[in-house]
């Protein structure tokens, strides 16, 4: 009795997870669906699945309606300086927080995990007027700037790595003369490089993936990202589902790559603030 | 030398070490490394924060100065519709979204952390959307609920029902856009999946022993021990929920139609700082919404040890 209702069980589990994973798995195989069909074959009822013939035209015409590459190479660099940015300034502070003992560290950590509660729509406002005094609105640099200084929650996790490091290893290297940026960049920052590549890979989605950054900051069509740029491919020609569609692909993909190469390092960050915080 | 024992910043006994007498000489370095956050703290955080509250008794469109209104941008916004308007819309989304995204979030948390074969594929379909870009997320959707030609309603018509305009209607873009956000709950699955990954199955194993039943032991046993995971997903899910913005942003262009069916608190926000640069009436948006959310918070700490669930004696 007991057997058999433990098999009933797993087969429920197996048709709940299965359909909840097609639910899933529909959007994006319709997605790529629609970016590979030929215009006739958009809007007809049944709907088509196999696109035939196959129209990788799609993906030209979506990379030559709108100048894409423009627009992907403002992001490359919007979000590779980022990230060179908080993979500097991150580590620094949070091995400050962990390692070191001097007057007034608890208040910084205290106010470093404060600050994470304040809404971004409530500073958004002055900095950009302090942006604009400054005349920086319409270029990269508001969306860079701020993360070459640390971001709260990258330097805690952060200080939460550095802590876990035993004490032997930098007593060692001082004995054996080394200086306090030594101890740092050759014995202590070597050792956390997980963490590093968490906050760099967590640092480069977010821009890559920004959205309002870049509405706010950037006006001129040619300094647009590719979330800009997709937004403004949406709002011009919105019938032309298939080369929105390549389009879409087209912007996901990269990230979606990245995930399949750094897994671990996805879900360490993730899991990090739910779990170990 | 001798050294009496220390204090470390937990409060811990530490070892006696030989190289403490260091620790003093170190300090400097300490504030040397922390620099850039300090300068970062003081330029991205507090000068805002500080600046923020005195824009909101202003009216500031960025070219000519600000000048002190006092209470007048508060006292506007509560006669204001579209601001009640946005409200309403916000506490719709929240209350709907978030409890549906818990629930779900857990129900399939719970199915991935059994005995099944082929965890890593299906854990990777649940999280693989909450890697799509927002706007692209958004023309996904658009495509798929289109009323006539959508994947959506073309497969409810093959069953015989008639599909809703969904976005095109002020009574369907709410519940619709909601279901956008279920396909993005794939980050807190993760979260449950580590939480429940943590309790150890001593537990389930003594409850076997005295006979309970797989469903018995996820509601006496898995449930109240994950309470710390819910509790956390819960309050980044409100926090989130109240600020919500993307999506109905690039779904709507910033219009929030139909009917403003989708214009959010942070959208009304948006528009009225960078549209029509009233920098001050946006600014007194602001500091509702930080106080709501702090009052929110509060609350639901305040709560947390009634139903949250602490291992060990804090």
């Amino acid at each position: 009795m007991s057997k058999l209702r433990k098999n009933y069980g797993m087969l429920f589990i197996y048709v709940a997870l299965t359909v909840a994973g097609m639910v899933f798995l529909l959007p994006f195989a319709w997605m790529i669906s629609t970016s590979l069909k030929p215009d006739t074959q958009l809007f007809v009822s049944p709907p088509v699945w196999i696109p035939k013939p196959i129209a990788w035209e799609n993906y030209y015409g979506a990379v030559t309606s709108v100048p894409f590459f423009t627009y992907m190479k403002n992001t490359l660099i919007i979000a590779s300086l980022s990230t060179a940015g908080a993979v500097l300034s991150t580590p620094l502070a949070g091995y400050s927080l962990a390692r070191i003992k001097w007057r007034g560290r608890e208040t910084l950590f205290i106010i470093t995990l404060a600050v994470m509660m304040i809404p971004a729509q409530v500073t958004m406002v002055p900095l950009f007027i302090v942006f604009s005094k400054m005349d920086m609105v319409g270029t990269f640099l508001p969306l860079i700037l701020p993360t070459c200084f640390g971001a709260p929650f990258f330097i805690f996790l952060m200080r939460q790595f550095f802590k876990q490091l035993p004490r032997d290893l930098e007593d060692a290297a001082r004995i054996d003369g080394c200086n306090e940026f030594g101890i740092y960049f050759r014995i202590m920052l070597p050792l956390i490089q997980p963490a590093v590549l968490t906050v760099a890979l967590f640092q480069f989605m977010n821009s890559w993936n920004d959205f309002m950054g870049p509405l706010i900051y950037l006006n001129d069509e040619r300094k647009y990202t590719l979330q800009l740029g997709l937004q403004q491919f949406k709002q011009a020609y919105n019938t032309i589902w298939n080369q929105l569609m390549a389009a879409s692909v087209l912007v996901a993909l990269p990230i979606i790559i990245l995930y399949f190469f750094v897994q671990k390092s996805f879900i360490q960050g993730i899991t990090f603030g739910g779990i170990k915080g | 030398m001798i050294q009496l024992p220390v204090k470390d910043s937990v409060g811990k006994w530490m070892k006696p070490h030989l190289l403490d007498g260091i620790e003093s000489k170190r300090a400097k370095y300490g504030y040397i490394f922390a620099l850039p956050w300090i300068i970062g703290l003081l330029i991205f955080y507090a000068y805002p924060l500080v600046s923020s509250v005195y824009y909101s008794f202003t009216k500031y469109n960025v070219v000519s100065p600000a000048h002190w209104v006092g209470l007048d941008n508060y006292v506007q916004l509560f006669g204001d519709q579209t601001f009640w308007t946005g409200i309403r819309n916000t506490i719709f989304y929240a209350l709907i979204s978030v409890p549906l995204s818990v629930i779900l979030g857990i129900f399939l948390a719970i199915l991935l952390n059994t005995s099944i074969r082929g965890q890593g594929i299906f854990r990777t379909v649940f999280f693989i959307p909450t890697l799509v870009p927002v706007v692209a997320t958004s023309i996904i959707w658009q495509w798929l609920l289109n009323p006539q030609f959508g994947l959506i309603n073309q497969l409810l018509a093959m069953v015989g029902i008639t599909g809703p305009p969904w976005l095109g209607d002020p009574d369907w873009s709410k519940p619709s856009l909601i279901l956008m956000a279920q396909w993005g709950i794939g980050h807190s699955i993760i979260i449950y999946l580590a939480g429940l990954q943590d309790i150890s199955k001593d537990y389930s194993d003594a409850a076997s022993v005295d006979g309970a039943s797989g469903l018995r032991k996820v509601w006496s046993i898995t449930l109240p021990l994950l309470t710390p995971v819910i509790f956390f997903n819960m309050v980044m899910g409100i926090i989130n929920a109240l600020q919500v913005f993307t999506l109905p942003y690039a779904l709507t262009y910033g219009t929030g139609n139909p009917a403003n069916s989708l214009l959010f608190y942070s959208m009304y926000l948006y528009n009225n700082a960078f549209k029509y640069m009233n920098m001050g009436y946006a600014s007194a948006m602001a500091w509702i919404l930080f106080i709501v959310i702090m009052a929110i918070t509060l609350i639901l700490f305040r709560s947390s040890n009634r139903w949250v669930y602490y291992s060990g004696d804090e």
